[in-house]
């Protein structure tokens, strides 16, 4: 089927303008249609962002890699059960289920920092990213006392009540983006300072884009480190926190 | 007022119309995840035969979100035409329904009474009807609108070109903007979503975008989709031919986008006094989208689709050149999946065309719907044949920027060519001068010295 001769494909002569963009053009075309090979490459890239969604976090590898690292580990779930209702139901991927808040209660702990690694949209862009992250970020945090969650079925507000519960001033997400087609692992960050049920989005700062094609590990550990002094010296988080490239660089 | 309807000695009572709205909608994940569905398959038919004989009048006599608190109902209640209103207000829902469908209401005669129906009269017969009866009147139904060409005649079928960059860069903007052009698409707008959205960018890429048109002649207006306030400020900066913003159905809605009526009327007033339009007027261009207003919680437990249907209202206040839905980009917690969205698709344009609005139509969805290029090829059919006023022409289908799958150029050849629809005229016709189409319509082979391709 792939001949070279008698292709009824027509090029388009202007694949050079490729170098301006990842903007899917010049594909050519057949009668009005798309060329099968770019056809099938789009699939490819929707399967994969399909699959992604679908992806679970390696609990076992995390919790060997933060065990190894000595510091206390907690798995919880939101009150979601299934990807179905994770997808339909982001009021549930907000609260913690029942033996989740339990156990997180019983903890009768204090903590400066707490991390929590998320699944999202994208088990697999935390799967990837986030261990490269913090063995960046973490040698920098000495005198903070420092706790991990690794929660399922999450989303972004979850963590307001894993921070209460664990009486933790600062509490940072590392949670999957919803994943594109140029992008089916992209990892974002969330930072909350002191965590109250109720929270909207202006009360937090967002690191987004960590995958492969953008902002790299060693990037995404040093603007969280940034957010954390910011955020320890002034006592919140949100938009009265702007990222001040300046003083980032002098870092 | 309260209404209620006894099937099978069941009787299924409703407090109020919201709750009659809400509970005779098709199945949504919005409406569930809102706690406005109905809550049996019984219900939500037994809301519908409650719906069907509601009079048109009840919905002039009770507000669905108060008068008082919200201007969009102001808006809807102090400009209802009673004069068009006349020839229908003896109607109940059910009726209007079944004399929309009757041969003898034609174009002229949907036009006379479009002003005298209110968005939520228009949201309550969609959800009595079947997705062919939402296709069979949209059909009937026909918006002209003009700024440099003419868009919306029967028969017609137009493209936004949507040339996003993941960085706002000017030359692949520009290099998206070119193939889209020699594929055809770009007669409803040269419309780009940028990504931040400031003074300098905007105005930089609006620029851009100006010496495009003007070196080649196209026959078309550019648009960049930022937000109206900083269009307001780019008015005697840059070259605006039309005026953007997203909109919503509720005063809470729009206060999350951070706009109101007073400043939508500031912006259409700016962007008429420009006066750059060549053969009409509209220089607004709005976009809309289910589960909005239930998003921003502003929504007064009225449901996704006729909070919906009253932005409507708002566009129509200020004579838009487009306006479309986005209607896959909200997500699965509003439309869960291609039955969903195809459904959105249908009511949207629908209730729009009914209510003399141009409507276009994103075909679209994310990837964490359940949908795919197939479910997309479905709705732009039945769209296609519907009668849309414009589709978006995204390169190969996959916006960089936004994430997320539209239509690509190919579709819009596509479906141009399975209805037999055409470009808008003056479109049309450099497209033939430009040697990108022959005179039958047919996309000509483009060679590598054409003169779109010298500028990059």
């Amino acid at each position: 089927m792939k001949s070279e001769n008698n292709t009824p494909i027509k090029k388009d002569p202007w694949e050079d303008l490729k170098t301006f963009t990842n903007a899917r053009i010049a594909l050519g075309s057949t009668g009005n249609a798309i060329p099968l090979d770019e056809v099938l490459q789009f699939r490819f890239a929707h399967a994969k962002a399909k699959d992604a969604i679908e992806s679970e976090l390696d609990i076992v590898d995390f919790k060997m890699e933060i065990e190894s690292w000595g510091f206390p580990v907690w798995e919880v779930q939101s009150r979601v059960n299934g990807r179905n209702e994770y997808l339909q139901r982001p009021d549930l991927g907000r609260k913690l289920n029942e033996i989740s808040e339990k156990e997180l209660q019983e903890s009768q702990q204090e903590f400066d920092l707490v991390f929590v690694i998320a699944d999202g949209l994208s088990a697999n862009a935390v799967n990837q990213n986030a261990i490269p992250v913090l063995k960046e970020l973490l040698p920098k945090l000495e005198g903070y006392k420092i706790g991990f969650v690794l929660a399922k079925m999450a989303r972004v507000a979850l963590s307001d009540p894993i921070g209460i519960l664990l009486k933790a001033k600062f509490v940072s997400m590392c949670i999957g983006e919803r994943p594109g087609l140029s992008s089916p692992e992209s990892m974002g960050i969330y930072t909350t300072y002191a965590p109250q049920l109720g929270l909207t989005d202006e009360r937090r700062n967002c690191i987004s884009n960590i995958h492969s094609n953008g902002l790299n590990s060693k990037e995404g550990a040093s603007l969280l480190f940034y957010l954390i002094r910011q955020s320890f010296a002034k006592k919140i988080s949100g938009v009265a926190i702007k990222i001040n490239l300046k003083e980032l660089l002098e870092d | 007022m309260a209404y209620k309807h006894t099937i099978d000695q069941q009787t299924f009572s409703f407090p109020d119309l919201k709750s009659v709205l809400a509970k005779a909608s098709p199945f949504r994940t919005g409406d569930s995840l809102g706690g406005l569905a109905a809550e049996s398959n019984m219900e939500r038919v037994a809301a519908q035969c409650a719906l069907s004989e509601i009079p048109l009048k009840d919905f002039l006599n009770e507000a669905l979100i108060p008068y008082e608190q919200d201007e969009v109902t102001r808006l809807i209640m102090d400009t209802h035409d009673e004069v068009a209103f006349q020839e229908i207000s003896s109607f109940t829902v059910g009726d209007l329904r079944n004399w929309l469908l009757t041969h003898e209401v034609d174009t002229q005669k949907l036009s006379n009474i479009s002003k005298g129906l209110t968005p939520e009269m228009v949201a309550a017969v969609s959800k009595l009807m079947r997705n062919q009866d939402l296709i069979a009147v949209a059909q009937k139904c026909e918006v002209v609108t003009q700024f440099r060409n003419t868009l919306g005649k029967k028969g017609q079928l137009s493209v936004r070109l949507q040339p996003n960059h993941p960085t706002d860069n000017l030359k692949g903007i520009a290099a998206s903007i070119i193939d889209g052009l020699l594929y055809g698409s770009g007669d409803a707008v040269i419309g780009i979503n940028p990504v931040t959205d400031s003074v300098d960018i905007v105005g930089d890429q609006l620029k851009m975008m100006d010496e495009i048109r003007m070196q080649f002649e196209i026959p078309t207006q550019i648009c960049v989709l930022s937000h109206l306030s900083t269009s307001l400020e780019l008015l005697d900066k840059a070259p605006i031919d039309l005026v953007f913003q997203s909109i919503g159905g509720t005063e809470k809605t729009n206060a999350s986008f951070g706009i109101n009526l007073g400043m939508i009327q500031e912006a259409y007033e700016g962007a008429l006094e420009l006066n750059r339009g060549t053969l009409g007027q509209n220089v607004m261009y709005f976009e809309t989208g289910q589960g909005s207003s239930l998003s921003a919680n502003a929504h007064w437990n009225v449901d996704q689709q006729t909070c919906e249907a009253r932005a409507y209202a708002v566009a129509r206040h200020f004579d838009p050149l487009l306006v479309n839905s986005v209607v896959g980009f909200i997500g699965p917690e509003y439309l869960y999946d291609g039955k969903q969205i195809t459904r959105a698709g249908l009511e949207d344009h629908f209730c729009g065309k009914l209510m003399g609005l141009p409507m276009g139509m994103d075909v679209c969805y994310t990837n964490h719907a359940e949908a795919d290029q197939d479910d997309m090829d479905n709705l732009l059919t039945l769209l296609g044949v519907a009668g849309v006023n414009f589709i978006m022409g995204v390169p190969g289908s996959d916006d960089v920027m936004l994430n997320y799958q539209s239509t690509s150029f190919h579709d819009a050849l596509y479906v141009r060519k399975v209805l037999g629809k055409k470009p808008a005229p003056e479109f049309e016709a450099w497209l033939e001068k430009m040697g990108i189409m022959d005179e039958k319509g047919e996309r000509r082979s483009i060679e590598a010295s054409h003169k779109l391709l010298k500028p990059l």
